[in-house]
C-alpha cells in the first residue's frame, strides 16, 4: 500500500509522519502522535466522540484520512488549555457538571469551541443544534448546554475585560 | 441532613455540590480508557463474525489470512478446544461458546479471531478468513420457539428437548385468579418491551498482558465488576495455570457502562487466551457494529398483564405472565436466585392485596443476554407494566390517573411495607412526590388546556409515572452472583499528615465515585474531601467487591465507606482520650475533632490524632489509623419518584414532541446534589430513548436491524427535552447515612410517563395502549386508522 509523508500542524506544532493512504486521521492522532484525548465511538460519523477542528472547522476524524489533513491545521482537546489555564469551554464543562464518563467530552468540547468561534452569544437552541452531531449517553445534554452557555458568557466577559 | 450540610464547604461532606475530582483529567483529554493503553510489543485482535443466525460450520480456511502482512495467527474454536477454552459459563450458570467448533447460533457470533501487529492488519486478516457454512432453520420468535416441534437450539445440552431456559413464578396464582374474577373491572393488555442496547459511547475492549516469566496475567478491561471478573477468569482458566493470585484485573476509566460492561464477552476470553499462548500483550476493542450486534442486549420481554379493581378504583389484584427472549444463552447478570431479576417489584407503588407473576425464559437464534439497560435487574420491565396498567385502569374507570394513583398508594404510615410478592419496602412517601410533581407542572391547568385543545382537534397528552425502584443488592442471604455474595467494601487508610486513601470494590463509569465517596469520608471524619483520594478498579489494590451496576454503589460500597470511617473514628477516640488525658466517655465528636465535654478548648483534630497514631500512640495499641469494612446490607433500598410528561403530537407526521418533563425523585439523603441531578438527567434521557426511538429487531432469517448508529437512534440534543428535576427526601432507615441508589431511577420511571402521555393524547380516539418505541410511523398509522391524521 502506498505510503505518504505528511505534515500536519497539530495544536500549533508541526507533526510529521509517514502513513498509509488509508490511515484515518483519528488513528494518526491517537496512535502515531499518542494524543489519546480524541476518542472513537462508532467509526461511522454518527457519535462525534472523535471530533477535532480541521482548519478551525469541526470534523469527525474517524471519517477523515490522515493524508487529507496534510498541510493543514488540526486542533484537539490537548490544545485547549493555554499557559496552565483552562479554556472557557473546559471551565464551563467543569462548573456546570457537563461531563460524566468523559468519553464524549473532548469531541463535545471541540464542537462547542467551533460554535463559539462563529457565534459568541448563542441561544440554547443554537447550542443544541451545534452539538446535535455529538452523542452523549450520560448527561441528558441539559448540563452540556449550560456548560456551553457558561463558556460563551465567560468568553464575552474576558473579551470585555481586555477591551476596557 | 442532606438539605443543610453539617460540614463546611471546605470540608465538603454530604449535601455539598463538590465539583468532581475526576474532571481535570477528562477535560484535558487525559483520561485513560482501554483503547488508550499501549504496551510494548502489543498485538491487535480482530474478530470474524457469522453472517448467519444459525448454521453448521463446514470449514474455516485461514491460509489466505495468514499470508496478510502483519498477521501472526488465526484462532478458531479448534485452537481453543486444545486448551478446553472454547466454552465458558455465563453469569447465570448457563454455558456459552467462546468460539464455535460446530455451529453458529446467532448473526454476528464470533467465529474466529486474527492476531496481527496492528489493527489494520488484523482487520485485513479477518476479511481474508474464509468460512463455509451450511444454514440451519432459524428461530427468532420466542413463542414459536416454545411450540412443540420447534427445532431444539441447544443441542449441546444432553437431554434438552425444548427451548425453555427456566420457569419462574412468585405469588399466589389461585388467589389472584379468584380476586380478578371477583373484581368490578379488569383491564388486560399485552405489552412488549423490545430488545434494546445500552450503547455506551465507549464500546467494549481489553488489553490482555501475560507475563510468561512471572506467570502473571494483567487484564485491562471495560468491566463494571473487576473482582468478579478476576474470579471468573480463575474459574474458567484455572486448568491452564491461571491462578487467582496471579491475575490482576484493572478497570481503567470507563466510557459508560449501564449494564453492558458486566458480562464476560467471548472477545475478552479470546484475547486473554491469545496473550497467554503468544506471550505478548493483545488488544481487542470492538467497533460500534460489533457492539450493537453481538454484545448483550436488554429487555425483549413479552408481557401479558391483568389488573383488577373495584368500581371506586381500589386495586384488587395483579397477574403478569411474561415470555422472556434470552437469545442463544442466558447471559443475563441477575443475582443467581433471581432468573427474572427483581421483576417481582411489579406491584409498584400500590397497595396490592394479591398478585401473581410468572416468567419463562426462552432460547432463540439471537445474541445472548437479558442484561439491564441502566436498571436494577428487570425493574424497568416491571415498572412499565404496572404504570401502563394503572393508566389503562384509570381510562377504563374514567378516573383521573393522578387520583387513581393517590387512592392506591401505599400509605406513608405503613412503611416499612411488606409487599404481597415478598419485598419489604424500606421507606416511602408516594403522595408527597406526586403532589410536588403536579404542582410544578401545573397539572390542573394542563388538563384544562388539553380539554380546550381537544375541541380544536389538537393532540396533547399528560402522562404520569409513580414508580418504586428496588436497588442496592443486596442482603447476602438472598443475593449472589455465581455464589459470590453481593456485599461491597471499603479499605480506608488515614495517613500521618491527616490525609486519607480510600479504596472500594466498585467501579465508577461516570457516576463520580472519586468525588462522592470522598464526601462520605469527609462527612464521617471531617477530613476535607479534597484530601481523600479514592481508588477503584484495580484488583491488586482494592478490597474485593461485586462492582457497580443496579444502582448498588452508594447502598453497598458507600455504606462500607461510612462504616470504615466510623471504625477509624472509634480508634481515633481512644487516641484522643490518651492525648487529652481524659476518659473516652468525656469526649464529644464534632466535625473533624474530639473535644472534652464542658471544656471545648481542649480538643484534638482528626489530623492531630492521625499524626499521633503513627508517632505517639498509646502503649498496647497498634500503630496506624486504618479500617476495612465489607458491608452486607440488611435490606435493599427503595428509591421512588413521580414523573409527569407533557407531549404534543403532530397530526401530519405522527411525531411526538415532549414539551415538558417534570421529575420528582426521592433517593433519601443526598451526597452531592449536583451529581444526583446529573444522574437523573442521564437516566431520563435513557428513558426517553427506548420510549420513542430505540429498538433492535430481526427478520425471520435472524438478520439484525438496528445494528449501527444509522438505524439505532440514540437521542441527540435536538430530541432531548430540557429536563426539570426536583426532589423529596425520605431517608432509608437502614442505610448508614440514609441514602438510596439513584443512577437508574429515571431510566426506570421515564418510559411509562412518556407512553402514558402519548396514549392520553389519543385516548379520546379510543386508543388504549401503544408499545414502545412510539415512533412517528406507529402514531401516524393510528391517526390514519382513527381518521385523525392531517
Amino acid at each position: 500500500m502506498a505510503r505518504h509523508t505528511i505534515e500536519i500542524n497539530v495544536n500549533g506544532a508541526p507533526s510529521k509522519g509517514e502513513v498509509e493512504s488509508r490511515l484515518l486521521l483519528v488513528h494518526f492522532l491517537r496512535e502515531n502522535l499518542r494524543l489519546t484525548g480524541t476518542h472513537i465511538g462508532c467509526d461511522t460519523t454518527h457519535c462525534g466522540a472523535c471530533t477535532v477542528l480541521l482548519d478551525g472547522v469541526p470534523v469527525k476524524s474517524c471519517t477523515v484520512l490522515a493524508v487529507q489533513a496534510d498541510g493543514r491545521a488540526v486542533d484537539t482537546v490537548e490544545g485547549l488549555e493555554k499557559d496552565g489555564k483552562l479554556h472557557p469551554v473546559q471551565e464551563g464543562f467543569f462548573q456546570e457538571h457537563g461531563l460524566q464518563c468523559g468519553y464524549c467530552t473532548p469531541g463535545m468540547m471541540m464542537t462547542s469551541c467551533a460554535l463559539l468561534s462563529t457565534n459568541g452569544s448563542p441561544t440554547e437552541a443554537d447550542v443544541r443544534r451545534a452539538i446535535s452531531g455529538n452523542l452523549c449517553r450520560c448527561t441528558g445534554y441539559v448540563n452540556i448546554v449550560k456548560a456551553v452557555l457558561h463558556a460563551a458568557a465567560s468568553a464575552r466577559e474576558q473579551k470585555a475585560a481586555k477591551a476596557s | 441532613m442532606a438539605s443543610t450540610p453539617r460540614t463546611s464547604p471546605e470540608v465538603g461532606g454530604m449535601g455539598h455540590s463538590v465539583k468532581r475530582k475526576e474532571d481535570p483529567r477528562f477535560l484535558r483529554g487525559k483520561g485513560n480508557y482501554v483503547d488508550d493503553i499501549q504496551l510494548p510489543g502489543m498485538l491487535h485482535m480482530d474478530i470474524v463474525r457469522s453472517p448467519y443466525a444459525h448454521a453448521k460450520i463446514l470449514k474455516i480456511d485461514s491460509s489466505a489470512a495468514l499470508k496478510v502482512p502483519g498477521v501472526l495467527a488465526v484462532i478458531t474454536g479448534q485452537t481453543l478446544e486444545q486448551y478446553k477454552l472454547h466454552w465458558m459459563p455465563t453469569l447465570m450458570s448457563d454455558t456459552q461458546m467462546v468460539l464455535p467448533t460446530e455451529k453458529v447460533m446467532y448473526q454476528a457470533q464470533e467465529v474466529a479471531a486474527v492476531i496481527a501487529t496492528d489493527r489494520y492488519a488484523a482487520a485485513d486478516g479477518a476479511a481474508a478468513v474464509e468460512v463455509d457454512y451450511d444454514p440451519l432453520p432459524v428461530v427468532v420468535d420466542p413463542f414459536k420457539a416454545l411450540e412443540p416441534g420447534a427445532p431444539v437450539l441447544r443441542t449441546d445440552k444432553p437431554g434438552k428437548t425444548d427451548n425453555r431456559i427456566f420457569h419462574w413464578e412468585v405469588g399466589d396464582r389461585a388467589a389472584t385468579d379468584k380476586a380478578l374474577a371477583a373484581s368490578d373491572v379488569v383491564v388486560e393488555q399485552k405489552i412488549y418491551l423490545p430488545r434494546i442496547h445500552v450503547a455506551s459511547i465507549e464500546t467494549c475492549g481489553i488489553v490482555a498482558d501475560f507475563d510468561r516469566i512471572r506467570g502473571k496475567l494483567t487484564v485491562y478491561m471495560t468491566t463494571q465488576a473487576p473482582h468478579a471478573i478476576r474470579t471468573v477468569i480463575a474459574l474458567v482458566a484455572g486448568h491452564v495455570g491461571l491462578s487467582e493470585e496471579k491475575i490482576r484485573v484493572v478497570s481503567p476509566d470507563i466510557g459508560g457502562g449501564f449494564g453492558g460492561k458486566v458480562p464476560v464477552y467471548p472477545g475478552y476470553v479470546i484475547a486473554i487466551a491469545a496473550s497467554v499462548v503468544i506471550g505478548k500483550p493483545v488488544k481487542w476493542v470492538e467497533d460500534r457494529m460489533e457492539n450493537l450486534q453481538a454484545d448483550s442486549f436488554a429487555r425483549d420481554y413479552h408481557i401479558t398483564a391483568a389488573l383488577g379493581a373495584k368500581k371506586d378504583g381500589t386495586m384488587t389484584g395483579l397477574r403478569i405472565k411474561t415470555i422472556a427472549d434470552h437469545g442463544y444463552a442466558d447471559a443475563a447478570a441477575n443475582p443467581s436466585k433471581f432468573p427474572a431479576g427483581l421483576f417481582s417489584i411489579c406491584t409498584g407503588s400500590y397497595k396490592m392485596p394479591v398478585a401473581f407473576a410468572e416468567v419463562d425464559g426462552v432460547y432463540t437464534n439471537k445474541p445472548p443476554g437479558g442484561i439491564a439497560y441502566r436498571c436494577s435487574f428487570r425493574v424497568t420491565e416491571a415498572v412499565h407494566a404496572i404504570e401502563r396498567m394503572t393508566d389503562m385502569l384509570a381510562q377504563e374507570l374514567k378516573m383521573d390517573p393522578a387520583q387513581l394513583r393517590m387512592k392506591n398508594f401505599i400509605p406513608e404510615n405503613e412503611f416499612p411495607y411488606k409487599s404481597v410478592l415478598g419485598w419489604e419496602y424500606d421507606s416511602g412517601n408516594y403522595p408527597a412526590a406526586l403532589k410536588k410533581a403536579m404542582d410544578i407542572v401545573g397539572y390542573d391547568a394542563l388538563r384544562k388546556e388539553q380539554a380546550e385543545k381537544r375541541k380544536k382537534g389538537e393532540l396533547m397528552g399528560i402522562g404520569i409515572s409513580s414508580f418504586t425502584e428496588i436497588v442496592g443488592a443486596g442482603p447476602s442471604k438472598q443475593f449472589d452472583i455465581l455464589g459470590i455474595k453481593m456485599f461491597d467494601s471499603c479499605e480506608l487508610r488515614v495517613h500521618p499528615t491527616g490525609k486519607a486513601t480510600a479504596r472500594f470494590g466498585t467501579k465508577s463509569q461516570g457516576q463520580g465515585h472519586e468525588t462522592t465517596y470522598a464526601q462520605i469520608i469527609a462527612e464521617e471524619l471531617g477530613i476535607p474531601a479534597a484530601h481523600v483520594e479514592v481508588e477503584e478498579g484495580d484488583t491488586d489494590t482494592a478490597p474485593y467487591g461485586l462492582g457497580t451496576y443496579a444502582s448498588r454503589s452508594t447502598p453497598t460500597a458507600g455504606a462500607a465507606g461510612a462504616i470504615a470511617a466510623r471504625k477509624v473514628r472509634d480508634k481515633a477516640k481512644k487516641i484522643a482520650a490518651y492525648l487529652l488525658e481524659v476518659s473516652e466517655d468525656d469526649l464529644v465528636w464534632e466535625v473533624g475533632k474530639f473535644s472534652v465535654k464542658g471544656a471545648p478548648q481542649k480538643s484534638k483534630t482528626i489530623q492531630d490524632i492521625a499524626f499521633a497514631a503513627y508517632t505517639n500512640h498509646p502503649q498496647g495499641m497498634e500503630a496506624g489509623l486504618e479500617a476495612v469494612d465489607y458491608y452486607d446490607p440488611p435490606n435493599l433500598t427503595f428509591p421512588f419518584g413521580s414523573y409527569i410528561c407533557v407531549v404534543d403530537i403532530d397530526r401530519g407526521t405522527g411525531e411526538v414532541k415532549v414539551r415538558r418533563f417534570v421529575a420528582v425523585d426521592d433517593c433519601g439523603n443526598i451526597i452531592n446534589p449536583m451529581i444526583v441531578d446529573g444522574q437523573i438527567h442521564g437516566g431520563l434521557s435513557m428513558g426517553l430513548a427506548p420510549a420513542l426511538y430505540e429498538e433492535i429487531t430481526y427478520d425471520e432469517d435472524g438478520n439484525v436491524h438496528g445494528g449501527s448508529f444509522m438505524d439505532y437512534l440514540v437521542p441527540t440534543a435536538m430530541e432531548t427535552p430540557k429536563w426539570e428535576t426536583d426532589k423529596t427526601i425520605t431517608p432509608s432507615p437502614h442505610h448508614p447515612f440514609g441514602a438510596k441508589g439513584v443512577g437508574e431511577s429515571a431510566t426506570v420511571g421515564a418510559p411509562p410517563a412518556i407512553a402514558n402521555a402519548v396514549v392520553d393524547a389519543l385516548a379520546h380516539l379510543g386508543v388504549k395502549h401503544i408499545d414502545i418505541p412510539i415512533t412517528p410511523e406507529k402514531v401516524w398509522k393510528i391517526l390514519k386508522e382513527k381518521g385523525a391524521a392531517e
